[in-house]
């Protein structure tokens, strides 16, 4: 029995409710911090917990926590309960630390919001709900914070609703943000359905949701390769598709970028999007038995990879570039998901956490010195006016791209060193293929943002990549005095570039020293790692280096000075930049297939059923009808006939089932 | 033929009774007693319902039948009964100011409202069809009446004249179902009929099979169930609000519990395989609630739509059958009643003097000018869509958990995609009254709530948080046996 377990949660949760019911009537800075306190405390008990899980046997490290019985049906029953192993822990400790830093962060960047007290309660309650998703024991309480993420993430994307567009001096169209909100809600609910599906397919085979039981359930009664875990194992993964921002369902995070950049560095870099890969890992038991899905997960994870790392190399707006980085990197973990190296995956996760929340942090440390301005055409020159934001960034970029010795190098090495042991050359090869455009597109960022000559003075005609920027807008440049952010914003940068700098060395590979957070975690994976030579091990690390080096390296080349080689390369293939650009038309793609077929069937409903075909059919066999017609004709609906028939018509239909079966 | 006469046992019928002879004390105190305000009556009504739900109370686990077992007081009949019952005292509470805004009459108004109450309970009591019957049209008359009480206002008598000619038509269709299975089995009474039915010539008799099925045309139409709703949408934005809510959730109640009885005592599923026909009614139910409710405007007709679908929902458990349906059922009717009691008296607390908002349009911005209101709404809607934690995501869960554990995994499916769509339009409102700059003609000071009204819907919103977090002694509740 844990004494700080049930805190973990209940924290954030006392920090909304009260900023909800009171915070209006606080003064600012009060209700600001207590959210930040709300959180920090909640990593202290996170702390606590960790703690007290280190000081158990690592062959018993599972801390069960069962608060009350929620429903009861029969034998079954689900219980609101925490489950506390290292797999939980290492998310906690993420969560709540990397929370609390962005948290900190808010108080600045927001200081000129007025309904401050709305944007904390959310937040805190955003955390509350993530920390449930990963402290549940069950997968109906998962449910609850799986749900409750998404529906905090869709209040925050569109919480500047009066707003029709964030992005400022750019001449391109990106959803409102309400529009933004709406779209991450529908999409990540398709994924939710499958999710639900595979919950209910999981109730009927095992009769419980709770983890104990299932994953027991499942190694005693079921072969490896079983249809009913095949299949269950597959709407699962649709559900995280949703949540993790994979293919076919990545397009909601770019747009999600539209909410406040503390909530894209928070929802969209850090935790919830991580939801997917953590519910894939806690279900390894299942999908271990299944090795069609993990063969689906690694694929779909490494295309996902591929594909948005393409479609970062030729956005313009900074925040989008890290969105579709965000969802090429979360491919990633998904790829290690699907080889089964599933503590590379969590290890990806975690510095994955802290790099891509310093970039979001950083780029909005850029938005908050150009008045909201994040079009890249319309940066460049900033190293010397923001430095600290610089050195951030960059080393957010160094750890991205996989540049040796910073974090995200161990990590995706090992991911992709996994991928090469365990026999899939091919994934590997899309992988390092994948990298090698990783550190390209990240370094075009650094590039044009902070390198070169300003471009965001009034009246300089801008031309990037062959494209002619819009006029700059007068008013977003006038009295455009980039500074850098007070202490509040740059504090957590630095601490944020601390863990993107060290975090790395938790998870060190064999021949350089040891992987302290594999042998972590080896209680819930119980996972070998497949011995390999050091030899090869010394190639795959060289390899893995290079690539990120050499994309380094081109960007630079591309993009010092005057950047005309990449102009040209635009030029020279236009239909494959515009390709790239449009972002494969997947948008519009599902406009087309989804959307527009569904306005379609709700209109003809509510239309044509409702009101034309039913009235029209009436009125075709009005004749018949046409005293009982005629006596209601007095209510000047004409509606009522229709009814009637139709009425009619169902007692027919039911009379002639039940009569004739 | 020798008559002889039932023994006259009052007692399990009081829950009934009680409300019945409220309804005469509140119209003669209306008439005799003088003085100009009368919101006093509303107390003796409400005294009215709680000791009615004091003998339901009572009448728990005795199981007690009289009148040679038409009237059968079970624990499902009494939970039934406490449902209706809350849902009759929190529509007195949503009306009062309602009424005195519009200048209507609360003591005929309360009458009938509670002749409405009578008639439900002893719908939900019957255990032959003829009570079945004289409790439909009990509850029916007032409520034709109540739709168009609002008498100046042309929606509200237009939605009372269709109501009643729709009503009447499918009374038809009930009484002619009635008639067709006395033919064919000499009985009225549910035990009767369904011993008569184990004989193979009865049961296969086609005069039988049509009366089962015009009783579900009789029941579908009173529930709401497509292709028996047409009436719904246009009766529930016409009717006076707390009429619209109380439509919602007690005639529901009521019309489910006498359907769930003749289904499942009358027609063992061995006798008659009307599981079929049921299921597909869910079907179509769920998919026409959700799909037409996705492009209203009017938050009414909105949840008018909606109902339709939570029809289909409460009739997937019927289909299931046995204790879990019938627990779930319940279950679901709890929830039901209090998240669209929830919904409604937010809704009625956003409107000003008699103008009511309505629209989508006329929603925005409400949270600003009535941030309780909107966050009673927004509670409510969310639990509508199945939201955890809230008491809707339960009822859901126990609904779908029965279907899988009986087997109908695709009906489960189903269900669960359509409460998928569900979500998009419950949630709209929601958007307009949180992320939309405040329409323009409303008070910007938040106006207080009156207080009855408030009452009202604070428990409401209470009960759907507590029924979602701690559903177990709610479950206890529900775990009610149907004595066949």
């Amino acid at each position: 029995m844990s004494q700080f377990l049930w805190l973990i949660p209940a924290l954030p949760l006392l920090g909304a409710t009260i900023n909800l019911l009171i915070g209006r009537r606080l003064p600012r800075a009060v209700s600001c911090w207590l959210a930040v306190a709300a959180m920090a405390a909640a990593f202290g008990a996170a702390v606590g917990a960790f703690l007290e899980l280190l000081a158990l046997p690592s062959d018993a490290q599972v801390i069960h926590q069962t608060l009350y019985q929620w429903v009861t049906v029969g034998k079954f029953s689900v219980d609101v309960g925490f489950w506390l192993d290292p797999l939980s822990a290492i998310m906690i400790l993420v969560v709540t630390l990397v929370g609390t830093l962005i948290h900190i962060y808010a108080v600045g960047y927001m200081e000129h919001e007025t309904d401050y007290a709305r944007f904390f309660t959310q937040m805190n309650l955003f955390a509350f709900m993530m920390l449930m998703l990963v402290l549940a024991d069950n997968y109906l309480l998962m449910f609850l914070g799986w749900e409750g993420v998404g529906l905090c993430s869709y209040l925050l994307i569109g919480f500047y609703y009066n707003r029709d567009n964030t992005a400022v001096g750019t001449d391109e169209k990106f959803l409102s943000p309400r529009s933004s909100g709406t779209k991450a809600f529908v999409v990540t609910r398709i994924g939710d359905f499958g999710f639900t599906l595979g919950i209910i397919l999981m109730f009927w085979t095992f009769g419980s949701l709770s983890f104990g039981e299932v994953f027991h359930g499942a190694e005693t009664m079921f072969q490896i390769g079983a249809p009913i875990i095949t299949i269950m194992t597959l709407l699962m993964f649709l559900g995280a598709t949703g949540k993790s921002a994979q293919l076919p369902l990545f397009v909601w995070l770019p747009d999600a970028m539209a909410g406040p950049t503390p909530v894209s560095a928070l929802i969209h870099a850090a935790t919830m999007v991580t939801a997917g890969v953590y519910m894939i890992g806690r279900s390894h038991v299942l999908y271990e038995l299944a090795p069609a899905t993990m063969a689906v997960v690694a694929v779909v994870g490494v295309l996902t990879a591929f594909i948005a790392a393409t479609i970062a190399l030729t956005q313009r707006d900074l925040k989008r570039v890290l969105a579709y980085s965000t969802v090429s990197q979360l491919g990633y973990m998904m790829l290690a998901m699907g080889i089964g190296a599933f503590s590379a995956g969590i290890f990806h996760l975690m510095t994955h956490a802290f790099f891509k929340a310093l970039l979001f942090l950083s780029a909005g440390a850029v938005m908050h010195a150009m008045n909201d301005m994040v079009d890249m055409r319309r940066l460049g020159g900033l190293r010397k006016i923001l430095p600290i934001t610089f050195w951030t960034f960059l080393i957010g970029a160094l750890a991205l791209a996989g540049f040796p010795l910073f974090s995200g190098f161990f990590s995706k090495d090992e991911i992709l060193s996994s991928a090469f042991t365990s026999g899939n050359v091919a994934l590997w090869v899309v992988g390092v293929v994948t990298a090698l455009l990783t550190a390209f597109y990240i370094f075009r960022a650094v590039s044009l943002t902070f390198g070169g000559k300003p471009r965001w003075k009034v009246g300089e005609v801008v031309t990037v990549q062959g494209a002619v920027a819009s006029e700059l807008d007068a008013h977003a440049a006038k009295g455009l005095h980039p500074h850098e952010a007070k202490w509040v914003m740059t504090l957590p940068l630095i601490l944020l570039a601390l863990g993107a700098l060290f975090a790395g060395f938790l998870g060190m590979p064999a021949v350089l020293g040891e992987n302290r957070l594999a042998r972590f975690l080896e209680p819930v994976f119980q996972h070998e790692t497949p011995h390999v030579s050091a030899e090869l091990e010394w190639l795959l690390i060289g390899i893995s280096a290079a690539a990120a080096l050499v994309g380094i390296f081109i960007a630079l080349r591309f993009y010092r000075g005057d950047a005309k080689t990449p102009a040209r390369l635009a030029a020279y293939y236009p239909s494959l930049y515009k390709l790239l650009l449009n972002k494969y038309w997947i948008d519009q793609i599902y406009d087309a297939l989804i959307a527009r077929p569904g306005r379609w069937l709700a209109n003809a409903f509510w239309l044509e059923l409702d009101g034309k075909i039913i009235n029209g059919i009436a009125d075709g066999l009005g004749n018949a009808f046409r005293g009982f017609g005629n006596s209601l004709r007095s209510l000047q609906t004409g509606y009522m006939r229709g009814y009637a028939l139709a009425m009619l018509i169902g007692v027919v239909v039911v009379i002639a089932l039940l009569v004739m079966r | 033929m020798l008559l002889t006469l039932p023994e006259i046992n009052l007692y399990p019928l009081l829950p009934a009774l009680i409300p019945a002879v409220t309804a005469m004390l509140v119209m003669l105190a209306d008439v005799l007693l003088p003085g100009k305000n009368k919101s006093w009556l509303a107390l003796l009504a409400l005294v009215g319902l709680a000791a009615a739900s004091y003998f339901t109370v009572m009448l728990f686990g005795a199981n007690l039948s009289a009148f040679n077992a038409s009237i059968v007081a079970d624990n499902f009949a009494l939970g039934i009964a406490l449902v209706i019952l809350g849902a009759g005292a929190a529509t007195i509470l949503l009306s009062l100011d309602y009424l005195r805004a519009r200048q209507l009459d609360l003591g005929e108004y309360l009458a009938l409202l509670l002749g409405a109450v009578s008639g439900m309970i002893l719908m939900a009591l019957a255990n032959d069809l003829i009570v079945i019957f004289l409790g439909l049209e009990l509850f029916s008359l007032p409520l034709y009446v109540l739709s168009a009480f609002w008498r100046t206002n042309d929606r509200s008598l237009e939605a009372g004249m269709k109501y009643f000619l729709l009503g009447s038509f499918s009374s038809a269709f009930f009484l002619y179902g009635i008639a067709l299975l006395y033919g064919a089995t000499d009985a009225t009474n549910l035990t009767k009929i369904s011993a008569a039915a184990s004989e193979p010539t009865v049961a296969s008799n086609p005069m039988f099979l049509m009366g089962a099925a015009l009783l579900i045309v009789g029941f579908g139409f009173k529930v709401g169930l497509a292709p028996f709703q047409w009436w719904i949408p246009d009766v529930y934005e016409g009717a006076p609000t707390p009429i619209t809510a109380f439509m919602s959730v007690a005639t529901k109640a009521a019309a489910f519990a006498a359907f769930f009885r003749a289904f499942m005592v009358a027609f063992p599923s061995a006798v008659v395989d009307w599981q079929f026909v049921l299921a597909l009614l869910a079907v179509v139910s769920m998919t026409v609630g959700n799909v037409a409710a996705l492009t209203q405007t009017n938050l009414k007709r909105m949840l008018a739509y909606s109902s339709i679908a939570n029809a289909g929902y409460i009739l997937i458990a019927l289909v299931v059958g046995g204790q879990a349906g019938l627990s779930a059922a319940l279950f679901y009717l709890a929830a039901y009643t209090v998240m669209n009691l929830g919904a409604f008296g937010g809704l009625v607390a956003m409107g000003q003097g008699d103008q009511e908002r309505l629209t989508l349009d006329e929603l925005a911005g409400a949270a600003q000018t009535k941030p309780w209101a909107a966050a009673a709404m927004a509670i409510s809607l969310l639990s509508l869509a199945g939201f955890p934690p809230f008491a809707g995501f339960v009822a859901k869960f126990f609904v779908f958990g029965a279907a899988v554990n009986a087997g109908y995994v695709w009906l489960a499916v189903i269900g669960v995609l359509n409460s998928l769509v569900s979500v998009y339009y419950y949630l709209h409102p929601i958007v307009k009254m949180y992320m939309n700059p405040p329409a323009e003609g409303w008070a910007q000071a938040p106006a207080r709530a009156p207080i009855f009204l408030a009452v009202a819907v604070i428990v409401a919103v209470l009960l759907t948080i507590a029924m979602g977090l701690f559903p177990g002694g709610m479950l206890n509740f529900a775990q009610a046996a149907m004595v066949k």
